[in-house]
């Protein structure tokens, strides 16, 4: 890995931890889900240094484009930044949330250093898209089929509990 | 480079964790919720470099649901505000067993 | 032939026992008076019926190992009993010359019991049930003689025990009967302690429970610490059973039976079982010396001690009762020192008159029950100080009472008078010169303990002679202090019951003849030690050392004896010639001796109130209380908790719930990772 190469990988996952922490610290929905958009951005970005342009840029369409957009919306529509009483827990909470969280954090890096083989990192193909393309629609063809089954059924489902009770 | 991504992954995942057990409003549960499967996102995609393409299509999967559970859980918060004027969790306990 | 008449010998009584028992369950009327048979023509001749036919069978055994003295040993098994691991302990039965001298004095003495107690209980409601449990004594007693190993004996032993609660607590709607009983069945306990303990060192030394084996292999430990403490242990246990300080308590409320049990079972029979033990045991006790010495010292203190007391009781039984104890304590001396055969001698010469006296008691209180019945007065018929001068109404009885009184006291040629100089004689002698004497007890050396036993020896002789005589003048002599009324009543008892009081007595004006001394050439001297040598005979002389005293030293010890017999009785006539009132004008005797020391309030103080404290407060209040709310309390509580607990997490707080997850997830992880 090269200078340049390491350097921006740093930097995009610095941003992506920076962002998430002051995404889970705002008290005000709005900003808290706008720090979210960006640590999706960032990882976006990570994705594409990973060999991985297609997830990159399906990332930022789906996931920054249209689920973060969802959920800016329905924040305004409920008026939640409005109120000024904070629904962070007590420090209490807050220590033992911190406690579990360095524990899990530990253990997730003791078990990927443990368990993860070190293989050499495949080599960048040309057409990168193509291969997923490939698996997408041989291998896991059904699950690609089913999906959109999930998809409909999600609409409706949402339509369906959306929608303002009518009295009858 | 892989192991840096998963440091990152898994950084982002506890850092998801700590922020559903602290916050009481539920859209932003929603939101570390989302935070969780972006780590686990980055999680794949960084073995997929390890081994084969398999770990880009789960990515795609995991969106896809994602954006399906986004859909119907802000339907659902939606009614719920409606119903108890809230979405404060310590006030929402009707589900008592 | 000899296996099926010692299976005979056995089943006699036990048979006497069903068929009596048996009888005993019917006649209950159902309006609820529980009446059983009284006086069923069939207990009558099966009760006392099975036991003379066991004597038969004990006769036709003794003829025959006389006619074949060489072949006498017999051991007889029936079968096993307790094969486990490599200890098989097997029913078996050994006949050899002690065995069937206690059995023929256990059968004889016995049947003569039984008659008589066919007179005395004639009109008593539990008549079968009286000769069922008589029976079951018996059969233990053979048992216990009979036994060819520690375990078997031990069968005997316990047996006897039970009979003896059940017969001294025969009329337990009054409540202090079966008190006694309790009290003899507990402290009986503490002695069977020690021969158990006693029992399983044996084991583990010698890994034999047989008395043949055990002791072969036991003799050739003769002065370890192991045969002392087995010794010792196993005196613990004769302590128990024959009464011997401290666990003597017993005996003197076990008058609360009928008296012919107290002839039977606390004079004759039951109470000699520890003698009959150290007899047995001969060559582990020779072989602990200073174990010997330790049963030779409680022994003659027993003996003072129970004389002192039996000075001043008012109760004719009570008398009788620390005599026996007094008595039993001479029988110890003799097997204590090593001279087994005297012990034995002593064991059956006392068997006989001390039956003759408790059946000769028993007459007398017979006929002052009547008296009392008959006048309607409600006094003491056991008392002494409401008898006197009843020779006049009980001729026979008196002679034989009086027989008996100059025997036990010592007066030559009446039985005990051998019987008693001999162990007298034989303790002189050891403390001379022997292994007991060079022995040293606690410090003091053997000879000295010898000469101190003997000197107690002769006191308390003295004091027998006095007791004997002062219940004979205050009974039999005198005037009359029953009452006018009451004296047309007072007459000979029936001759069922006179008949076996004055075959007792024949025997205790011969049975000297048992064992004549060297000294006074009468007639064949020492058959009975010649009869056990084979048994005792190597002990005996283990112990005996050089201890054989000269003619003229012998001669001076048979006066002494015979000078303080007759100075005691000398004595007595002329203390208790004086009238007395009777007991209803009599002021309550207070003093030390009539209270028996109190030893009973210091038992009761020491022993049985503290444990009673801590049953009551530590184990009822405490433990058992405890364990009952643990239980019930503690299940439900345990139950409420959990379901509090439960309850709390399922309370519909998401926030909680989101904490479990993440704990969950985080204990599966590190599972995970430290595996």
């Amino acid at each position: 890995m090269n200078g340049f190469f390491e350097f921006h990988f740093y930097l995009f996952s610095l941003l992506a931890i920076a962002s998430a922490l002051l995404f889970v610290t705002r008290k005000n929905p709005v900003p808290a889900a706008l720090w979210l958009v960006n640590v999706m951005i960032a990882l976006a970005g990570l994705y594409v240094m990973l060999d991985a342009p297609f997830v990159g840029v399906i990332q930022v369409l789906v996931y920054a484009g249209a689920i973060m957009v969802v959920f800016v919306f329905v924040v305004m529509l409920l008026n939640l930044g409005r109120s000024g009483i904070s629904d962070i827990r007590s420090l209490v909470s807050r220590l033992g949330a911190g406690v579990v969280g360095l524990a899990l954090l530990a253990n997730l890096l003791v078990v990927q250093r443990q368990k993860i083989p070190r293989l050499a990192p495949a080599p960048a193909v040309d057409n990168a898209v193509e291969g997923v393309a490939a698996s997408l629609f041989t291998d896991y063809l059904v699950a690609f089929e089913l999906t959109s089954l999930v998809l409909l059924v999600a609409i409706i489902g949402a339509v369906l509990l959306a929608k303002k009770r009518v009295r009858v | 480079m892989i192991s840096e991504a998963l440091i990152v992954s898994a950084i982002l995942f506890v850092i998801g964790v700590v922020g559903v057990l602290t916050r009481r409003n539920a859209i932003i549960l929603f939101m570390c919720a989302e935070l969780m499967l972006n780590a686990v996102n980055l999680s794949f995609v960084a073995l997929a470099k390890m081994h084969n393409v398999t770990g880009h299509v789960f990515v795609v999967m995991v969106m896809t649901i994602a954006a399906a559970e986004a859909a119907v859980g802000l339907a659902i918060l939606i009614s719920v505000f409606r119903h108890f004027g809230t979405v404060d969790l310590s006030s929402l306990r009707t589900l008592r067993g | 032939m000899i296996p099926t008449l010692l299976g005979v010998l056995i089943l006699l009584p036990i048979l006497g026992f069903l068929s009596n028992g048996s009888l005993a369950f019917l006649g209950k009327r159902s309006d609820g008076d529980i009446v059983t048979t009284a006086r069923h023509p069939l207990v009558t001749v099966v009760g006392p019926g099975v036991i003379l036919a066991a004597f038969g069978v004990a006769v036709t055994l003794f003829l025959d190992m006389q006619g074949a003295p060489e072949q006498a040993l017999h051991i007889v098994r029936y079968g096993t009993w307790m094969p486990v691991g490599n200890l098989v302990i097997d029913w078996s039965l050994q006949l050899d010359q002690l065995s069937i001298l206690m059995v023929l004095v256990i059968t004889g003495v016995g049947s003569l019991i039984h008659l008589f107690s066919v007179g005395y209980m004639r009109d008593d409601a539990s008549y079968a049930r009286y000769f069922a449990y008589l029976n079951l004594f018996v059969a233990f007693m053979l048992v216990l003689v009979l036994g060819a190993s520690y375990p078997v004996l031990f069968v005997g032993w316990e047996g006897v025990g039970l009979a003896s609660y059940l017969l001294i607590g025969f009329w337990f709607s009054d409540t202090a009967n079966a008190e006694a009983g309790k009290k003899a069945f507990v402290v009986n306990r503490v002695g069977d302690f020690g021969f158990l303990v006693a029992m399983f060192l044996i084991w583990v030394t010698t890994q034999k429970l047989d008395f043949i084996g055990a002791h072969a292999a036991l003799g050739g430990m003769a002065g370890t610490p192991v045969v002392l403490a087995i010794a010792l242990f196993l005196f613990i246990g004769c302590a128990g059973k024959s009464a011997q300080l401290p666990l003597y308590i017993w005996l003197p409320d076990a008058m609360a039976g009928p008296t012919p049990v107290s002839a039977l079972i606390h004079a004759a029979t039951m109470v000699t079982a520890g003698v009959y033990l150290v007899a047995r045991a001969a060559p582990i006790f020779s072989g602990a010396p200073e174990a010997s010495l330790v049963i030779t010292a409680v022994g003659a203190l027993t003996a003072l001690f129970a004389a002192t007391i039996a000075l001043r009781q008012w109760d004719i039984k009570k008398v009788l009762a620390y005599s026996t104890v007094s008595q039993l304590g001479y029988m110890f001396v003799g097997v204590g020192s090593g001279a087994y055969t005297a012990g034995v001698f002593h064991l059956v010469t006392h068997a006989f008159f001390k039956a003759l006296l408790f059946l000769g008691a028993g007459s007398v209180i017979h006929a002052m029950h009547h008296a009392y019945h008959h006048t309607h007065r409600d006094d003491d018929p056991q008392d002494l100080r409401n008898m006197g001068g009843l020779a006049k109404y009980m001729p026979a009885t008196a002679a034989a009472m009086t027989l008996a009184t100059l025997a036990i006291a010592g007066v030559p040629p009446l039985a005990g008078f051998f019987s008693k100089d001999e162990i007298l004689a034989s303790v002189f002698a050891r403390a001379q010169g022997s292994p007991l004497a060079s022995a040293s007890l606690l410090g003091v050396s053997g000879s000295t303990v010898l000469y101190v036993a003997y000197g107690i020896g002769v006191l308390t002789a003295l004091l027998t002679a006095i007791y004997m005589t002062r219940l004979l003048l205050l009974t039999f002599y005198g005037s009359n202090r029953t009452g006018e009324a009451e004296q047309e009543m007072l007459h000979e008892a029936p001759m069922i019951m006179t008949a076996p009081v004055l075959i007792l007595g024949a025997l205790t004006v011969l049975g000297g003849w048992l064992n004549l001394p060297a000294l006074l050439p009468l007639g064949p001297v020492g058959l009975l030690e010649h009869w056990l040598e084979p048994v005792t005979g190597s002990s005996m002389t283990r112990l005996a050392g050089n201890g054989h005293l000269d003619h003229g030293t012998e001669t001076i010890l048979v006066a002494v004896a015979t000078a303080v017999a007759v100075v005691g009785i000398v004595f007595a006539l002329l203390r208790y010639r004086k009238p007395i009132a009777d007991k209803a004008n009599s002021p309550a005797d207070q003093g030390l001796l009539a209270r028996a020391y109190s030893v009973d309030g210091l038992v009761d103080a020491l022993v049985v109130r503290p444990i009673s404290a801590f049953a009551n407060v530590v184990l009822t209040r405490g433990v058992e209380t405890g364990v009952d709310r643990a239980f019930s309390v503690g299940a439900s509580l345990l139950s409420r908790t959990a379901a509090l607990v439960g309850s709390k997490l399922q309370d519909g707080d998401v926030g909680k719930y989101a904490w479990l997850l993440a704990a969950g997830a985080l204990a599966l992880l590190a599972a995970l990772t430290l595996s």
